[in-house]
């Protein structure tokens, strides 16, 4: 018997990317400001956030996070630490969040009562760069560490950025990382994206940082 | 493994489109993969045949096309596809264009269907 084709046409993401719609609305509605933080694992996203959340509630600012993370809830412990609402996602294997897995993890969670929404993803450059999570921007993080060609290696999820936070600068001389190539690497996947120097050790670059968040730059 | 979500997805897809037809099997499932999606075509073929095992989808052939990637170059006024990418420059002008048309695709395309006939003799018109 000859089989019969059945046009189906669909974007496999389709429900998450209508569920990331539905959140998007929802933190409108509330009034917050939503920030996915994606980067390799070992970007010092936890120690970057740690100090933001404490630098934004010093200036009178309402943050608060939610953390991915494969198992522990280890990262959500330490930036508890900034006296902000924290709350632990654990995808159990998975290596992304999606707009579900946020969505469950927004019950009985004031929304209204925040004015800046971290979603702290699995470090993961792959992955996370297909999920929607109804997120305001997109920042990605690059690690002076990792080497100037990351960007080229992962293009998507540069690509999909709003803006790219270098972290640990001060260890750019004994990396020997290369800025300009940086540069050039990252406009080569996304020209004119937003670069943020930063050191979450000394604090270099964490005006421009929250400058940044200040602005509240809405994604493309 | 993000291959095994997209496999789980895409046999959920298959599942709710073909919700309430006859018993049926799928031979063929077509894929549209872009080349920036950062799916691992033979990842995915692994974890789809573990996924599809006892489901309808089991044994049928996966075929995956891949979708270059094509950026909008504004001083070209038109799309342009990328033999390479990155960069996402174009190749005419030079000018670097962050405005992706296509690359990113995660789709199923169509499937082959063979519908089951159980327990019942038909007569047909020889083909
Ligand atoms: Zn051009």
């Amino acid at each position: 018997m000859t089989p019969r084709i059945v046009e189906l046409r669909q974007g496999l993401l389709k429900k998450n990317d209508q569920l990331a719609a539905a959140l998007r609305l929802r933190f409108q509605d509330a009034g917050v400001f939503v920030v996915n933080l994606v980067s390799s694992p070992g970007t010092g996203k936890t120690l970057l956030l740690e100090r933001t959340l404490s630098a934004l509630k010093a200036g009178g600012g309402r943050p608060a996070a939610l953390v991915g993370d494969l198992e522990t809830d280890r990262d959500a412990q330490r930036l508890a630490r900034a006296g902000v609402p924290v709350r632990q996602i654990q995808t159990h294997g998975i290596c992304h969040l999606d707009a579900d897995m946020i969505e469950r993890h927004l019950d009985g969670w004031d929304l209204a009562s925040h004015d800046l929404l971290f979603i702290e993803n699995v470090g993961n450059l792959v992955c996370t760069s297909s999920y929607d999570l109804g997120e305001s921007c997109r920042v990605a993080l690059l690690s002076v560490t990792e080497g100037e060609d990351k960007p080229l290696k992962y293009p998507g999820i540069y690509n999909s950025a709003d803006a790219v936070v270098i972290t640990k600068i001060d260890l750019a001389d004994v990396c020997e990382f290369d800025r300009d190539a940086a540069r050039a690497h990252l406009f080569d996947v996304r020209p004119g994206v937003r670069l943020i120097e930063t050191s979450a050790k000394t604090g270099q670059g964490f005006d421009d940082w929250l400058a940044f968040l200040e602005e509240r730059p809405q994604s493309r | 493994m993000h291959e095994l979500s997209i496999a789980e997805a895409l046999v959920q897809h298959v599942t709710e489109a073909m919700a309430g037809s006859a018993p049926y099997r799928v031979t063929r499932v077509r894929l549209r993969i872009g080349l920036l999606s950062g799916l691992a075509a033979d990842a995915l073929a692994f974890c789809f045949e573990v996924v599809t095992r006892d489901t309808p989808l089991e044994g049928s052939a996966l075929e995956i096309e891949s979708v270059p990637v094509a950026i909008r170059c504004d001083p070209c006024g038109q799309i342009v596809e990328l033999p390479e990418a990155p960069p996402l420059r174009c190749p005419r002008c030079n000018q670097a264009s962050a405005a992706i048309v296509r690359g990113k695709e995660l789709e199923v395309e169509s499937i082959d269907v063979e519908d089951e006939i159980q327990n019942m003799t038909r007569s047909e018109p020889a083909s």
